[in-house]
């Protein structure tokens, strides 16, 4: 079975961002680029079940600009098999992406497909749940563990208070939570096979998906900034200022 | 044109978070129904009726609905939705797995997490776990929106009289199943929803030192919160996780004990009323949010807080 794993390149976790003067978005010149960290974990699960003998192939895909590259070549020293670019200057948000991504599906027929639960950067959490109920497929969304038995897909998800269980027909759509796995550092021989895989590159045009942009981003600004406080000395001052100056408890 | 709220509830009450939903789809000024879809969930649907704003309750009940799996509800909520102009759900697991799937069937683009109600159709939510704001306009002809419950004052729950209107149920998908939920069991508050909370990072060393935690949350009728570092080390499980991947927290006191304030964390409660921090580390960036500050070894603080409650 084929597993297909949606990638994004985002701003690395540990950059602290930079709001634009101009308020149209945060500054990404000269910033470092990673993949998701739940992107990560998402392919990581895909590696692991080829490993298990229970996927034949593991096919990453992003969209974006030619720049995305490196994260394929980084899914490439991980364990994908292939890597695809659907390639666009288009700015993306996460219905055109999910567009993109189910004629992408559609073409290659995987039982499976696996994402992070949500980008970093835009926050969304909307990708996987659109993709799924585009191809009119059952979605497990914050996984925490997934088992595939015969045709059905057992997972079970990170929710409010605790964790639930379901159990999917294939072919399902997952998103990968934090503790669905720890993904393992790309080896440096590996690292060098993957600068010599060919990356295969589409359009949109040649999805027939138009993805262009339904929301208007009007303005990007910082939040508003606490005022810091004072620093107490002793338990005793502390309740004291809690009792009768915030008067919280 | 009306404006439809989907209720999160357990068939017998409403969750906390749709009257925080309502409160929210009130502002955009026009007449409110609520969806209670349930098995057996008449007294969710009786309670949704008793929301002051409420003008309208949609309640569908079928086996399929009992654990409001999205793939069944996002069917039935395509079908109600040529009479609204907007939809709205909390942004809680329940609301961040479903509203996308609606608004995908729809082909609309869907905002999530909003903070803040421009108009009606300009929304402020937050990217990059917050450390940036985005006013987003949607230009789409319906509005398909997920709000965040700490960001709008709750609707009261009583006083309101709407009117119950029974929805035909659609056939199940039966695309997949409930198996069980694992509900970490407390009698303690719901973190969420909490009044005071009091969080642990990594400083705690390990997960036996939580119960210094308990002891005071018992003093403060507080729930207990955890750092994405600490449920990282294995200390406490994630849905303790306050953060820009597990909760978003804004209780009158927030206690953060042990804990650096990784803006990953921050993102989940710098909204909080009054917030402590106790760290050794004189330099962590908690204390550049923290209303007071105190810089001690926690394992003597806690317990001499504890002590003097």
């Amino acid at each position: 079975m084929k597993v297909v794993v949606a990638v994004k390149r985002v701003i690395d976790y540990n950059v602290k961002i930079r709001v634009k003067t101009d308020g149209t978005g945060v500054e990404t010149a000269n910033v470092k680029m990673s993949m998701n960290p739940f992107d990560e974990i998402a392919l990581e699960e895909a590696v692991r079940l080829k490993e298990a003998g229970i996927v034949s192939e593991v096919i990453a895909v992003t969209l974006g600009s030619q720049a995305c590259q490196d994260v394929l070549r980084t899914a490439l020293s991980v364990g994908a098999d292939r890597a695809v670019l659907i390639e666009t200057d288009t700015e993306l948000q996460p219905l055109g992406v999910a567009k993109c991504l189910k004629a992408f599906v559609q073409k290659e027929a995987p039982r499976l497909v696996l994402l992070g639960k949500q980008a970093i950067d835009d926050d969304a959490n909307q990708t996987g749940q659109m993709l799924a109920a585009l191809l009119g497929w059952a979605q497990a969304t914050n996984a925490f563990k997934l088992e595939i038995a015969g045709e059905h897909a057992i997972v079970t998800r990170e929710i409010d208070g605790g964790l639930e269980t379901l159990e999917a027909s294939l072919p399902v759509i997952v998103t990968a939570d934090l503790r669905l796995n720890t993904p393992r550092y790309a080896t440096l021989p590996n690292i060098m096979k993957a600068k010599k895989k060919t990356i295969e590159t589409l359009s949109p045009a040649d999805l027939g998906v138009d993805p262009s942009p339904r929301l208007k981003t009007l303005l990007v600004s910082d939040p508003p900034v606490r005022k810091a406080g004072i620093v107490v000395n002793s338990v005793t001052e502390l309740l004291e200022k809690l009792r009768n100056e915030a008067k919280v408890i | 044109m009306p404006t439809l709220v989907i209720a999160e509830h357990s068939n017998l009450t409403l969750r906390a978070s749709t009257l925080h939903a309502v409160a929210a789809a009130l502002q955009l000024g026009e007449p409110v129904s609520v969806l209670v879809a349930g098995y057996g969930a008449g007294s969710a649907a009786q309670e949704a009726t008793q929301v002051v704003g409420v003008h309208q309750v949609i309640h569908a009940d079928a086996p399929h609905y009992a654990e409001q799996l999205a793939e069944e509800m996002a069917v039935l909520i395509q079908k109600l939705a040529a009479d609204f102009t907007t939809i709205i759900a909390p942004a809680t697991v329940f609301g961040r797995n479903l509203l996308p799937r609606v608004a995908a069937l729809l082909d609309i683009a869907p905002i999530t997490d909003i903070l803040a109600i421009e108009s009606n159709d300009t929304f402020v939510r937050p990217i990059y776990a917050g450390n940036a704001l985005a006013k987003v306009q949607s230009l789409e002809a319906k509005k398909v929106l997920s709000v965040r419950p700490t960001s709008f004052e709750a609707a009261a729950a009583e006083g309101g009289n709407a009117s119950v209107t029974y929805l035909e149920p659609m056939p199940s998908v039966g695309l997949s199943q409930f198996k069980s939920r694992d509900l970490a069991s407390s009698d303690r508050p719901e973190l969420a929803g909490a009044r005071v909370v009091i969080s642990g990072g990594r400083g705690l060393q390990s997960g036996e030192n939580f119960q210094m935690l308990e002891a005071l949350a018992d003093k403060l009728g507080a729930a207990i919160g955890a750092s994405r570092a600490a449920v990282d080390a294995g200390f406490v499980p994630n849905d303790y996780q306050v953060g820009q991947t597990g909760k978003i927290v804004a209780p009158e006191l927030y206690i953060a004990v042990g804990i650096s304030g990784a803006v990953q964390h921050l993102a989940g409660m710098k909204d909080s009323k009054v917030i402590v921090a106790i760290n050794k580390d004189p330099d962590a960036p908690i204390f550049q949010v923290a209303d007071y500050g105190l810089v001690a070894d926690l394992f003597q603080a806690v317990p001499e807080l504890t002590a003097a409650l």
